[in-house]
């Protein structure tokens, strides 16, 4: 009897949606109906959207991929020999290989779709772990030097220096403090927390650990959105799995170290990824901002010092102590080093997560990496960095992915969502969604946008229906920069972003027809 | 992962008190016990509140401003199906719209209505983190990608027939 052969089908939401649960399930009916010996391994995705599922086989010549695999291709698979990766046009070739995943610089989704999510031994064969090793060799100022030498840069969208925010925590006295991960990603068009939750949940586990180690926290706190279930069921795994193996708890991997982390979830609220409105939903309140100062990192969680970053941010340092503060600041350009996760959503016809250095175009990674609009229609306008991000119109795309190249043209990169309009849009109702979002989720602490967004609705409504046009423009360039000027944080100071997108390069739209 | 949400006719005051327990002694934990609350019953029965307060040591408003701030939190049982249109822009790039208008057709539901003959209730969602196969539907804890009319239509009918969509 021949070994059982390797079979890779993702358990991640995204694959699953599309049926990856279904296509196991065939598997592992028509390998049993041939007497064909499999093992199936639930691996997460490796990110190309587009060809989930994506069932990876394992042979004498590398991992060769097939998708998008349906249920009712798998006979016709199994008739091509796909276990002995046999030929058919669903047939990728080698897994790495695949040009839309070999051109991506993978430092923090290196594992993604490569190792079972759940194995902390598949984590460490595949580098883990040699990050925290190296840290806890080192004194905490050491470690906070190596984070601000690599010039890391806050990945939950404001990119606030990481290593300056660490050093505040670690510099500032006090019996408890806490490292806080946001993963209340909210912004449409991201995926990036969730899938590396998901896939790699260790990775963010250790770079808590880290960060704990640099500033002298021994909780962390992981605040997850509700809309993420197996994000959800997948770290609580992880995280009892991580206490098991000594990776977690009083005495982290014999270091005499103590760090533990628990999961808490919000409740549907896109606010609570505003980091002291979710510090107020932590402290099981209504998810209203606070006003700064005091910095959260002199007195946030419980009154505590405390680290908060993104996912992305503490994923991307267990490499960074691993491989060295240079490594990672070496890809990049001007002030935003190393990689960032961009997510190609929406209309898009190669969608999913393209991890590169900063610096590649907007266009190249639309048009070329993304293959252009899903419905082979005209390309329209993009919309980066979520709900607060600008529409850039098609003829615009020519534009660094850097902090500040997004900056200069009027736009953010946020948390690196990209999502794709085609002709089709219609740009006023796009404008008027973004008042119509801030209305619906705005925590009502602060006047511009508590009103504000209620205003803009009714502004934007009478300019569509064609009310007097001129009087309306000029109320809702003056509300705007009200909103902007006054509001209390990004909610409401950032929603005239895309309203003025939308003025600027689609005014027309905003015209009665 | 493919859990239906539980079914909702079996509110129990003690089960919930229980519950309620649990996550006093937690730092935060009203919003804790909320999401546990909810878990298990499929919304908050407003004859908790006063529990909650006391449980907490807060005013009975300060229990009701936060149920009331978060969107998750539902104040009557829902059907046995829940189903959640996204709204956001990834999948308003992908005729969300018009899925959603389908969806209120075919259902006969405004979003946050429940038919309950049917066990079925529509609600809208910002953002299940599934933009690159928009559009996208919950039902339960199971997530859809690239989701049509016809196979919008396909999924209902298979709550309808209480079968696991």
């Amino acid at each position: 009897m021949s070994t059982a052969v390797r079979v890779f089908i993702p358990r991640e939401t995204t694959a699953l949606s599309l049926g990856a649960d279904e296509v196991a399930g065939a598997i592992m009916r028509e390998a049993e109906a041939r007497g064909s010996a499999v093992d199936i391994v639930r691996n997460g995705s490796r990110g190309a959207a587009w060809l989930e599922p994506l069932v990876e086989v394992e042979t004498p010549d590398g991992r060769i991929a097939y998708g998008p695999v349906t249920t009712g291709e798998v006979p016709a698979l199994f008739d091509a020999g796909f276990l002995a990766g046999g030929a058919h046009a669903l047939r990728q070739g080698a897994a790495d290989a695949i040009p839309w995943l070999a051109g991506q610089t993978r430092l923090t989704f290196a594992r993604a779709g490569v190792t079972d999510p759940l194995s902390l031994a598949d984590y460490e064969a595949h580098g883990g772990l040699a990050g925290l090793r190296t840290a806890l060799e080192m004194a905490p100022a050491a470690i906070v030097a190596a984070v601000t030498e690599s010039g890391l840069r806050g990945r939950g969208g404001a990119a606030f220096p990481t290593g300056i925010k660490w050093k505040t925590v670690l510099e500032t006295e006090a019996a408890r403090k806490y490292v806080v991960c946001n993963a209340d990603e909210g912004d449409s068009g991201t995926f990036a927390d969730r899938m590396l939750i998901e896939c790699d949940p260790w990775l963010l586990i250790e770079g808590m650990v880290i960060a704990g180690l640099a500033v002298g926290a021994e909780e962390g706190v992981v605040f997850l959105r509700s809309e993420y279930p197996l994000a959800r069921m997948i770290f609580t795994e992880a995280l009892g799995r991580a206490r098991e193996a000594g990776l977690l708890g009083a005495d982290v991997l014999g270091s005499g170290r103590a760090f533990d982390i628990r999961l808490c979830l919000g409740a549907g609220a896109y606010i609570c990824g505003e980091e002291t409105s979710m510090l107020e939903s932590l402290e099981g309140k209504r998810g209203e901002v606070r006003a700064k100062p005091p910095l959260p990192a002199v007195s946030g969680l419980f009154g505590c010092p405390s680290v908060i970053n993104n996912v992305l941010t503490l994923a991307a340092v267990p490499f960074i102590l691993a491989e060295g503060a240079e490594a990672y600041r070496d890809h990049g350009s001007g002030r935003s080093r190393g990689t960032t996760a961009f997510q190609l959503a929406g209309n898009i016809r190669r969608g999913g997560l393209y991890e590169a250095p900063f610096g590649l175009s907007l266009r190249t990674l639309v048009e070329e990496i993304g293959g252009g609009t899903a419905s082979g229609r005209p390309l329209k306008a993009v919309q980066v960095g979520g709900p607060l991000g600008a529409y850039i119109p098609a003829a615009k795309l020519d534009i660094p992915l850097d902090y500040e190249a997004f900056a200069e043209a009027g736009a953010m990169l946020g948390h690196g969502g990209i999502v794709v309009f085609d002709d089709s849009a219609d740009m006023g109702a796009q404008a008027r969604y973004a008042m119509e979002f801030c209305a619906h989720e705005s925590c009502g602490k602060c006047t511009p946008c508590r009103i504000g967004a209620v205003r803009g609705m009714e502004v934007l409504d009478r300019l569509r229906a064609g009310a007097e046009p001129e009087k309306n423009w000029r109320l809702l360039e003056d509300l705007l920069e009200v909103m902007e000027e006054g509001s209390l944080c990004a909610m409401g100071g950032l929603t005239p972003q895309p309203v003025k997108s939308v003025m600027t390069h689609f005014a027309g739209e905003l015209r009665a027809k | 992962m493919t859990r239906q949400s539980p079914s909702k006719t079996d509110f129990d005051p003690a089960v919930a008190r229980s519950i309620i327990a649990e996550h006093v002694a937690e730092p935060g934990g009203l919003l804790a016990a909320l999401n546990a609350l909810q878990a298990r019953f499929g919304y908050v029965d407003g004859e908790l509140i006063a529990p909650l307060a006391d449980a907490f040591n807060l005013s009975r408003a300060e229990v009701h401003g936060v149920i009331s701030f978060y969107h998750d939190f539902r104040d009557r049982p829902p059907g046995r199906h829940v189903v959640r249109i996204c709204q956001a822009e990834a999948c308003q790039a992908m005729g969300s719209r018009g899925l959603t208008a389908h969806a209120k057709e075919v259902l006969g539901l405004d979003f946050g209505e429940t038919n309950a003959g049917e066990g079925l209730t529509l609600e809208p969602v910002y953002c299940l983190g599934n933009c690159a196969a928009a559009p996208a539907v919950m039902i339960g804890e199971t997530v859809h990608g690239r989701v049509d009319a016809t196979r919008l239509d396909m999924l209902v009918a298979a709550c309808r027939k209480g079968v696991r969509a």
